[in-house]
C-alpha cells in the first residue's frame, strides 16, 4: 500500500523519502506485525501477572534482590507488573506507528482561522439585540445596584486577611530568659555547674520553668526562641565575644559560652559544632557562625552574629543567665530593623 | 578478543558498555562500603601493661605525638600531633582500636580502618597514656550496655539525639558532611563501646560531652535509640545511605531522567 502526498507542493522541497525495510520487504514486514503483536501480548500478561500478584503475595512478604536489599514483594510485583503493561502498551503503538503506518511525508495546508463574515455579523447582531432586550438602558436602577453588589463580593475577602493578625507585638523581641535564671541540659533538664563542662563540650540547653511556660502556652513557640547552647573552650583560644565595654560582669564565664541555638538566618536550630576551630555551622543553609570569636558570620547566608546569652553563677554554683537577650535571637523580620 | 572485536561497531556496544561500567563502579563501592570492624578490648592496666604501652608508644606514635606524649610540632610550626597527657585511656580505646590512629596520612579527618594493633596492645598503650595523667577511663560495659532499656529511656534517648546529635550525624545516624572535606561518620555500625567513648572524649572535631552533662544512663540511651534506628525495617529496598534529597534527586536526574530521554529518542527517530 502507498499513498501519495496530498496538498500543494510547500515552498521547501521536502527531503527525499527513503522507504523502511518493512515497506519494501514483506519478511520484514511480517516480522514488524509480530513484534508489535508480542508487545501487546506481553502487556496483557503483566496485566494478569499483576492480578496474580495482587491476590497471591502476602502484604507482608519481603524478598532479598541483589543490590537493592530486602525489598516487600507485594509493592515491587505490583510496581514492576504494572509499569510493565503500561509501557509495552505504549512501546507497541509506537513500534506499529514507526515500522508498519504510512510514514510518508504528507504537505497539510493550514486552514483559515477566522469566522465567515455571515457568522460574525450575525453574533454582533445577536449582542446588540441581547443587551437591548435586558432593559438596562431603560432601567438604570438595576444596573446600578448590580455593580453595586458585584464590588460588595469582594469585600469579604479582604477583611479574612485580618486573621492572619493579631500582629506579634513584642513577642519576637523577648524570650523567657531573665536575670538569675538557671541553664538546664535540654530534654534532661539537670541543672549544669561550670564543672560539669570540660573544654570542648558543647550542649543543647534551656532556660529552668520552659516546661511549664510551654504547657501554659499549648505550643513550641517559647522553645524556638529560648533554646541555647553551651560551649566550653581553653579561654586562650577566646579571640572576643559579645560583652559590652561598660559591661559589669564579663558575658563569658571561664571559657563557657552561650549562645542562642537558633540560627540568624531563617530560624534552624544550630548544632554542627567543630570543637577544634570553634565553628559552629547551621544544617540548614551551612551558614558558619566563628563561637570564639563573638559568634561572627563567616561563610553562608546568614547577616547577623549569634547572640550570646550573658552568664555568671548563683550562690548554689549553678550557671545561671545574667539577664536576657540584650537582641531578638532568630532570624530577621520587618521591624527590627 | 575477536569476538569482542567484531562486536565493537554493534549497536549494543555502547549501552552494553555503559551497564558493565556502572556495574564495576557499583560493586567497587559496596566492597568500599562494607568495610567495617568491630572490636573487644580487654581492661585493667598493670605496670607490666604500662612499660609495654610505653614501647608501643615509642615505636608508633611518638614521632607525632612527642616522645613524653607531651605534643609535637612540626618544623613550620604547626602541631603534629596533639599532647596526650589527660586525653584519657577512654581515647586511646576509641583511637586506636577504631583505626584511626595512627594515621596512616595527615589529611583533613583520621578515617577509619582495621587496627594494626590487637586488643592487648591496644589496652596497653591506654594504660601508658592513662598512667600519665588523668583523663576518661575506658567505659565499662555496664555504661554502655543497653540491656534492659525501657521505651521510655529510649524516647529520651531519642530527643537527646536530636537535640545533641542529628545535626551532625543526621536524624538517621547515617552521618553527613562538615568544613573542609572533614566529616561526622556513619553511626551505622559503630560499637556501643565506640560510640560511648567518642562522646566522653570528642574524638577530632566533634564536642566532648562529658558524664557530667549527659549522665551515664543519658549516654545508655541514646546508644539505645542509635541501635533501634539501626534495626527500622527498610521495605523500599534500596535506601541510598537514607542521605536525604540529594542522593534521590541525582539518582531521579541521572537514572529517570535518562531513561526518560532513551524513550524519548527511541520514539524520535525514524524508523529504518
Amino acid at each position: 500500500m502507498t499513498i501519495e502526498p496530498t496538498g500543494e507542493a510547500p515552498e521547501t522541497p521536502l527531503p527525499v523519502h527513503h522507504p523502511r525495510r518493512s515497506d519494501i520487504d514483506p519478511r520484514a514486514a511480517k516480522r514488524a506485525e509480530r513484534q508489535v503483536g508480542f508487545l501487546f501480548l506481553g502487556s496483557g500478561l503483566a496485566s494478569i501477572g499483576f492480578i496474580v500478584a495482587f491476590v497471591a503475595t502476602p502484604i507482608d512478604e519481603s524478598m532479598y534482590i541483589p543490590f537493592f536489599g530486602d525489598v516487600n514483594a507485594s509493592n515491587l510485583l505490583l510496581g514492576l507488573l504494572m509499569g510493565l503493561s503500561l509501557f509495552l502498551i505504549g512501546a507497541a503503538a509506537i513500534h506499529w506507528a514507526k515500522k508498519l503506518m504510512p510514514d510518508v511525508e504528507i504537505v497539510d495546508q493550514r486552514k483559515a482561522e477566522a469566522s465567515t463574515q455571515e457568522a460574525r455579523d450575525e453574533l454582533l447582531d445577536s449582542y446588540v439585540t441581547g443587551i437591548d432586550q435586558t432593559g438596562v438602558k431603560r432601567r438604570p436602577f438595576i444596573l446600578g445596584s448590580m455593580f453595586g453588589a458585584l464590588a460588595l463580593v469582594g469585600l469579604p475577602a479582604i477583611v479574612l486577611l485580618r486573621d492572619l493578625g493579631p500582629l506579634p507585638g513584642n513577642v519576637l523581641r523577648t524570650t523567657m530568659w531573665t536575670s538569675g535564671m538557671r541553664i538546664l541540659v535540654a530534654e534532661t533538664n539537670q541543672p549544669i555547674r561550670p564543672e560539669d563542662l570540660t573544654v570542648g563540650t558543647l550542649i543543647s540547653a534551656v532556660p529552668e520553668g520552659l516546661k511549664e511556660v510551654m504547657e501554659e502556652e499549648g505550643n513550641l513557640n517559647e522553645l524556638a526562641k529560648s533554646a541555647v547552647m553551651l560551649i566550653r573552650m581553653d579561654p586562650s583560644e577566646i579571640v572576643s565575644d559579645q560583652t559590652p565595654p561598660d559591661a559589669e560582669l564579663p558575658w563569658t564565664y571561664q571559657g563557657i559560652l552561650c549562645f542562642s541555638k537558633i540560627c540568624t538566618h531563617v530560624g534552624c536550630p544550630l548544632g554542627l559544632y567543630e570543637q577544634l576551630t570553634h565553628h559552629m555551622l547551621c544544617p540548614c543553609h551551612q551558614s558558619t557562625f566563628d563561637l570564639a570569636n563573638s559568634g561572627n558570620v563567616i561563610f553562608g547566608p546568614a547577616a547577623r552574629s549569634l547572640p550570646q546569652l550573658a552568664i555568671t553563677v548563683d550562690d548554689d554554683g549553678y550557671l545561671v543567665a545574667q539577664e536576657g537577650f540584650t537582641e531578638p535571637v532568630g532570624p530577621s523580620f520587618w521591624e527590627r530593623g | 578478543m575477536t569476538f569482542l572485536l567484531a562486536r565493537r561497531r554493534s549497536r549494543w556496544a555502547t549501552p552494553v558498555l555503559l551497564m558493565f561500567a556502572l556495574a564495576i563502579v557499583g560493586v567497587a563501592y559496596a566492597a568500599i562500603a562494607a568495610q567495617n570492624a568491630s572490636a573487644d578490648a580487654p581492661r585493667a592496666a598493670s605496670s607490666t601493661q604500662i612499660d609495654e604501652g610505653r614501647k608501643l608508644f615509642l615505636e608508633g606514635c611518638s614521632s607525632c605525638h612527642g616522645l613524653n606524649a607531651e605534643g609535637g610540632y612540626q618544623a613550620d610550626g604547626s602541631v603534629a600531633g596533639p599532647s596526650l597527657i589527660g586525653a584519657g585511656a577512654a581515647s586511646v580505646d576509641f583511637q586506636v582500636s577504631t583505626g584511626r590512629m595512627p594515621l596512616a596520612n595527615p589529611g583533613a579527618q583520621a578515617v577509619r580502618k582495621k587496627s594494626i594493633y590487637t586488643p592487648e596492645e591496644t589496652a596497653a598503650l591506654a594504660a601508658y597514656i592513662a598512667s600519665l595523667g588523668p583523663g576518661p577511663a575506658i567505659p565499662t560495659e555496664e555504661q554502655y550496655s543497653t540491656t534492659g532499656i525501657t521505651p521510655e529511656e529510649m524516647a529520651l534517648g531519642g530527643a537527646l539525639f536530636r537535640a545533641n546529635c542529628a545535626s551532625c550525624h543526621g536524624f538517621s545516624g547515617k552521618g553527613g558532611a562538615l568544613t573542609d572535606g572533614k566529616y561526622a561518620p556513619s553511626l551505622t555500625n559503630t560499637d556501643p563501646r565506640h560510640i560511648y567513648s567518642a562522646m566522653l572524649t570528642g574524638p577530632q572535631n566533634m564536642p566532648v560531652f562529658p558524664d557530667s552533662s549527659l549522665r551515664t544512663d543519658d549516654k545508655r540511651a541514646i546508644i539505645a535509640y542509635i541501635e533501634t534506628i539501626r534495626e527500622q525495617p527498610n521495605n523500599g529496598g534500596i535506601d541510598l545511605g537514607r542521605l536525604g534529597p540529594v542522593t534521590e534527586g541525582l539518582l531521579l536526574f541521572t537514572l529517570g531522567l535518562g531513561a526518560l530521554i532513551a524513550v524519548a529518542v527511541w520514539i524520535g527517530v525514524k524508523a529504518k
